[in-house]
């Protein structure tokens, strides 16, 4: 049994559409809920969306904190340059230098024996020169340091003293290196305050000199160096500004959002939560309701393991994957289109590159996925056949062992679980494939985005931001699809198990019993009984089982069916009891057909004991009252004296509190006392005994025989039996075969006709 | 749990070599690519950045990344057929133990929890090894690398990542906890649930015939209402995991961003470039702290599952085997005898004895037949003869050998045992008829159709579809009681054996196929030794010898007319079921 359902259980449904549509349909009433949790789903989705926005402002706010205050450094350059430009130098220059070149002075250079020569050459010939040209400053530039020494003299200016040996260094300057003495610079520069720091001239001159050993192309952390070593005034006025403010709120705007979210999920998933816990249990109940409107010939036809698989493993998938899929479904398909309009309003290049970078790994892994489900489904299959053969063996091992069958069946064993082994290695892989490639997909996008992005950004086509925007717009895009892909696998296992569901709920209901207002009172009914041409045929079955039954039995009488195994005895039994619906003629109760009585009032005219013995999980008087209200202590115990039951129950550890467990521990004739003693406790005009006794030993059934003597005292009673000697004493023997009744009579009677009757008596005796 | 890992072979240890292997290729390259990724970062947010560089670095990461795939490929495929590899081996060790156990050990166990555990619970382990040994061996590979990666770059961070962590792990572990015995009640609620349905199922007809419908339908709903109940208490407790997840996830990226925004402050202008790289380059790390932290939660959630299946998986593998095999016995003295010396019989830690002191002999030729209520002891007795169980005092002999000398093969040879329940197994008419290995050469195709005409199966066997070869489904579910009890007569009659053992196997049969099949048997089997339990007196009136047992005694022996003259039990028995009459003139 447990075999069978196994098989189907990760099927696929027969048809999708309408399962889900059903599924649909019966959610309807808590339609609410759902709403509410998808309304958040979505929501959730979209703050997922906005966040990333946010966090890479923040990246972008903290990544400012870096950028050294370039307004603050252009300031000063300009204050320097405009402090040190040409012109200013110039005249400052000649004020400066004051240079004195009078007769006496060339006389003195002339004839002074210190300086060479070669030098008062150059003076002679420049000496023309300096009274014609306007440039004097050129020329004198030529001039030899020992001469130009000699023509200035130390002065101050702007109370700053210069020396002789700093105005030729002066003169000497190379213009474009603006490399001045530092006398002279400090003539021409003033303390400044910028962004109120004051910058003293010390600074600005050790500030200047180092901007002048840099060259352009400086990377930044060597220029982040060259800062270092520049004066504190001036690195707390580059210094890159941290806007921990403006951090903040965004910080703060971002708890709120992930709490939010956060809030959103937990709702979402609690109100999840309810419904498909409230639905499972609503689909459970109804399970259990039908099962009591089926008609039995359903039950002939389908294993209990399968409708039991239906109550739990079913029911419990679909709440399952209403728990998760749903939501996620919506979130992700939210998520999904939000990502996708964000990415295309952003920029529709990047938007393409994401979706194709993405869209190819996922196309790759959909096919992995549906190979892999190829081999689910045969390891599925793969794992029945091997289950049912472990059982078979384990439940046959008795014979398996005296019929040397071991090395057989651990042959088979083998050849079955290597195909497993196959299966189960493959299937294993594939799916296990899944995460890798996932994570290889986001990378892949990711870094197509970037490359995209900057080949975009070099062309000046976007900004940096929106690389920075597609990093975060590639996650959020891949994550969702791989959620989708295995919301609709599990969706796929819904579908099927709610068709199995809904198909069971929707299977033919027995006929309604609302135009039956007939009672008979089980007080007040005599018990006479007739069958009237009764035909009764299995659905499907080509041949009728009961062929033109009739027979009558009036109150009190016992009757008893006997005849081989499938000769029809048991139907009659279901007949009577309307558990079958008559193919064709009728049964009258008192004159009054069953047609006309509901189940229940027949139900309640009877008194049933079967073959096998059916106790529940609960205590012998739970076992022995059943469903009857208003039955007292005394009754029950009384009624188990009467079958002889009181002894065994006082023998047991708690008497009629006891639970019944274990099946062993109460022997198969205990059992069928205490089923009888469950259907005497109750007095109806009518017994039916189906083999009540069969599986007692011939002593116990003594013991029954004689409380179910007892018990069809007064009583019309139908008795199936085996043993003939049960029902030697019965008013009317009823000889079945082949679905027809071919001899009736008392004992004594069919013995004498010496005909199927008494060939099956006295065949007991020989050997 | 270790233990079972013992069913790995030498190659299997070496894959698992392979395995770590890889992972700790697969965990490097995944550590290695946030570096690309935050230089990637670096140079895109930076204003002219090269191309050439740009492009270096994702070639970089990709082939990280593609590195990072085909590793984890090889890793999964490795995984994949280790576990394949386990679950194949341990299932077949512990289905060719469980053939070898005493049918004792098989009832102590119960046939359906042997099966649970060959299937179920084999493959749950295997779900372990499939997921955890990679999740085992990454997470604190990865926790541990990703931990030395940044250990060092700011206690500030570092204290957050734990903190995290530590959040994180006491929620889970306070949800486990809460949860966990919980789960444990919905196991169990959902097995009553069951019980009650299957209940109302094979018993509808007297649910209906007491027209209980209600009754049952109440008690179902009770058990549906605390199941139900205790599932939402279940998921709504659960419900805070995903939100919290997500909030120390998310959060601890924020606090490491607002960390690092005032250390970055605080910092000297030089070392703050590297300190914002850092910050990048640590947020993602931690990412991968936590996720291996959260996988190693995830390990132990799913571990005490299967650890339960594997000391189930164990409690078989490790019982010891009661019946030993004997040394091969080529001749007897005698043949077709079955002979009990003084033989008592208990359950190793039961008090009472189920049979005492039990002696008798069955000659060749011989029909012993065994007789007495329920519970007498009759079952237990035959089948001490195949050694399904050994004695505990005495000794049973089979040619004149004790039967714990033989090898239970050979022992198996001489018999036909025909069981109180019918095996049928899946297959065809024929191989369930031919059934097994008798030592000889195989059953030929007349001598299976004699045995089924013996067995007064014929008749059925020919109406049937493809007559000998139709289709038998497993546990003869498409053939009825008596048809699978007359194939399983046949089954022990195409064996040919010196003694025939039936355990009460003609119950199922009505009165006149018993007596025929008798009949045709006794013609068959002349010089067989039958052995047989039975409930109906005409069964065994002709019995060469009848012994009847009370509570594990023998209290008569003798021919039918004997015991009705001499044992008090026989008679009540007998007369329970025919009259005085009736058998004086039999």
């Amino acid at each position: 049994m447990p075999n069978g359902p196994r098989g189907k259980m990760n099927g696929q449904a027969k048809d999708f559409k309408n399962a889900i549509r059903r599924l649909v349909l019966e959610l309807k009433p808590y339609k609410v809920l759902i709403f509410i949790a998808l309304i958040l789903a979505g929501l959730g989705s979209v703050l997922s969306i906005l966040a990333p926005d946010q966090l890479s402002r923040l990246t972008d706010e903290v990544s400012k904190g870096l950028i050294i205050n370039t307004e603050n450094l252009e300031e000063f350059s300009n204050k320097m340059s405009d402090r040190l430009n040409e012109e200013k130098i110039k005249t400052a220059m000649s004020e400066i230098i004051k240079l004195d070149i009078s007769e006496n002075k060339i006389k003195k250079i002339m004839s002074s024996s210190t300086i060479k020569n070669e030098d008062k050459g150059k003076l002679n010939e420049a000496l023309p020169k300096l009274q014609t040209e306007a440039d004097k400053m050129a020329i004198l530039k030529e001039l030899p340091e020992s001469i130009l020494i000699e023509f200035l003299s130390d002065s101050t200016y702007n109370k700053e003293k210069i020396t002789k040996e700093d105005k030729v260094k002066l003169i000497k300057m190379d213009q474009e290196k603006l490399n001045l003495p530092e006398s002279v610079l400090n003539s021409l520069l003033e303390p400044i305050t910028i962004d109120g720091i004051n910058i003293t001239k010390e600074d600005q001159k050790i500030t200047v000199l180092k901007l002048q050993e840099m060259n352009e192309d400086l990377s930044s952390e060597e220029l982040y160096k060259k800062i270092e070593e520049m004066p504190e005034s001036i690195q707390s006025l580059v210094e890159p500004f941290m806007d921990i403010e403006a951090i903040l709120k965004i910080v703060y705007l971002l708890v709120a959002f992930y709490l939010i979210s956060a809030l959103f999920n937990y709702i979402e998933s609690i109100s999840m939560t309810n419904v498909s816990n409230k639905f499972a249990r609503s689909l459970r109940k109804k399970i259990s309701l039908k099962i009591n409107q089926l008609p039995l010939a359903y039950f002939d036809k389908h294993q209990s393991g399968d409708i039991l698989s239906r109550v739990t493993n079913d029911v419990d998938t679909i709440a399952q994957s209403m728990n998760q899929s749903l939501s996620t479904l919506v979130s992700a398909i939210t998520l999904f289109i939000g990502t996708t309009i964000m990415m295309f309003v952003t920029n529709w290049v990047m938007a393409l590159t994401a979706i194709f970078s993405s869209l190819f790994g996922f196309i790759f892994m959909f096919g992995v996925l549906s190979k892999s489900q190829k081999y689910f489904v045969q390891r599925q299959e793969e794992l029945g056949n091997l289950n049912s053969h472990i059982e078979e063996i384990y439940s046959g091992l008795n014979v398996v062992k005296a019929y040397n069958g071991q090395n057989l069946a651990i042959k088979e064993f083998d050849e079955l679980n290597e195909r497993v082994y196959e299966c189960n290695r493959k299937s294993q892989f594939l799916s296990g494939l899944m995460m890798p490639m996932m994570n290889f997909i986001g990378n892949f996008g990711y870094v197509a985005v970037c490359i995209v992005g900057a080949l975009l950004t070099l062309n000046g086509h976007i900004s940096f931001g929106v690389i920075v925007a597609f990093i975060s717009y590639v996650r959020l895009f891949t994550s969702p699809l791989a959620q989708i892909a295995q919301a609709m696998t599990s969706l796929q296992s819904t579908a099927a198990a709610s068709e199995r569901v809904f198909e069971f709920l929707d299977e033919k209901e027995m006929e309604s019993q609302k135009d039956i207002h007939l009672e008979l009172k089980k007080e007040t009914v005599k018990g006479n009984i007739e069958f009237k041409n009764v035909v009764f045929q299995y659905e499907g079955n080509e041949k009728p089982t009961i062929k033109n039954f009739s027979a009558k039995a009036s109150s009190g009488q016992k009757i008893a069916i006997v005849g081989p195994t499938g000769a029809g005895k048991t139907t009659m039994v279901n007949l009577l009891m309307k558990f079958y619906e008559l193919t064709d003629g009728e049964i009258l109760i008192d004159g009054i057909s069953t047609k006309h009585l509901t189940r229940e009032n027949i139900h309640s005219l009877f008194t049933m004991v079967l073959q096998d013995t059916w106790l529940f999980e609960g205590t012998v008087k739970e076992n022995i009252k059943y469903n009857r209200k208003n039955i007292s202590e005394e009754r029950i115990k009384e009624v188990c004296e009467f079958v002889g039951l009181d002894h065994f129950i006082k023998t047991m550890p708690e008497g009629y509190n006891s639970m019944i467990q274990d099946i062993d521990s109460v022997s198969s004739g205990q059992r069928q006392l205490m089923t009888i003693a469950r259907g005497m406790i109750e007095d109806a005009p009518f017994l039916i005994l189906d083999e009540a006794t069969s599986n007692v030993d011939t002593r116990t059934e003594e013991l029954v025989q004689k409380a179910m003597d007892k018990l069809t005292e007064g009583k019309t009673s139908f008795i199936i039996a085996h043993r003939l000697s049960t029902i030697k004493n019965a008013d009317l023997i009823l000889v079945m075969k082949d679905g027809n009744i071919i001899e009736t009579g008392n004992h004594e009677e069919l013995m004498k006709q010496k005909g199927f009757y008494a060939d099956l008596y006295n065949s007991q005796f020989e050997l | 749990m270790l233990k079972l890992f013992k069913n790995l072979g030498k190659k299997e240890w070496g894959m698992v070599l392979v395995c770590i292997f890889f992972i700790v290729g697969q965990v490097w390259l995944d550590l290695k690519m946030p570096d690309y990724m935050s230089e990637i970062t670096i140079l895109v947010q930076t204003e002219g950045s090269e191309m050439k560089n740009i492009l270096l670095n994702g070639g970089y990461m990709m082939a990280c990344a593609f590195g990072s795939l085909i590793a984890s490929i090889i890793v999964g495929y490795v995984a994949a057929n280790i576990a394949a590899v386990f679950s194949r081996n341990t299932r077949r060790k512990l289905f060719s133990k469980v053939t070898d156990l005493a049918i004792q050990d098989v009832k102590q166990f119960s046939t359906s929890s042997l099966i649970t555990r060959t299937t179920n619970d084999i493959t749950q382990v295997e779900m372990l090894i499939a997921m955890g040994l990679q999740l085992l061996i990454k997470a604190p590979i990865t926790a541990f690398w990703a931990i030395t990666k940044i250990l060092n770059k700011s206690w500030q961070w570092s204290m957050i990542t734990a903190i995290a962590v530590i959040v994180l792990l006491t929620v889970i572990g306070i949800l486990m906890i809460i949860v966990l015995p919980r789960f444990k009640i919905v196991q169990k609620l959902t097995d009553k649930m069951n019980g009650v349905t299957r209940e109302n199922l094979t018993g509808i007809r007297v649910v209906r015939a007491f027209n209980a419908e209600k009754y049952q339908e109440e008690k179902f709903e009770e058990v549906n209402k605390s199941l139900t109940n205790q599932q939402l208490f279940n998921q709504k407790k659960f419900a805070i995991l995903s939100p919290v997840m997500y909030m120390v996830m998310y959060g601890l990226t924020l606090a490491i961003y607002t960390v690092g925004a005032y250390l970055i402050r605080d910092a000297a202008l030089s070392s703050k470039l590297a300190l914002f790289g850092d910050m990048i380059v640590f947020s993602s790390y931690a990412m991968q702290v936590i996720m291996s932290f959260l996988m190693l939660a995830m390990i132990f959630m799913i571990l005490p599952r299967a650890s339960v299946s594997a000391k189930r998986i164990n409690e078989v593998l490790d019982t010891t085997l009661k019946i030993e095999d004997g040394t091969e016995i080529k001749e007897t003295s005698e043949v077709g005898t079955v002979e009990f010396k003084n033989v008592s019989f208990k359950y190793p830690d039961a008090e009472e004895y189920l049979l005492k002191n039990i002696s008798f002999k069955a000659n060749k030729g011989e029909t012993v037949a065994f007789i007495g209520s329920t519970g007498s002891g009759k079952s237990t007795l035959i089948n001490l003869v195949p050694r399904f169980y050994d004695v505990t005092e005495g000794e049973v002999l089979v040619d004149g050998i004790n039967v714990k000398e033989y090898k239970q093969e050979e022992l198996h040879n001489k018999i036909g045992y025909v069981p109180q329940k019918a095996v049928m197994f899946h297959g065809t008419v024929s191989s369930n008829v031919t059934y097994g290995e008798n030592g000889r050469e195989k059953i030929t195709e007349d001598k299976m159709k004699e045995a089924i005409r013996v067995a007064q199966a014929t008749d059925f066997v020919e109406k049937m579809d493809d007559k000998y070869l139709s289709h038998i489904a497993q546990g003869g579910t498409n053939i009825s009681g008596g048809q699978k009890q007359r194939l399983a007569i046949a089954r022990a009659i195409a064996r040919d054996p010196e003694i025939y053992i039936f355990d009460d196997s003609f119950s199922a049969l009505d009165y006149k196929t018993d007596s025929i099949l008798r009949h045709e048997l006794k013609k068959y089997t002349k010089d067989a030794t039958s052995l047989i339990v039975a409930q109906r007196i005409g069964t065994i009136l002709n019995a060469d010898k009848i012994i009847v047992l009370d509570r594990g005694k023998c209290v008569g022996m003798g021919t039918h007319k004997e015991l009705l003259k001499n044992c008090e039990i026989y008679k009540e028995i007998a007369y329970s079921q025919v009259t005085k009459e009736e058998l004086d003139n039999a």
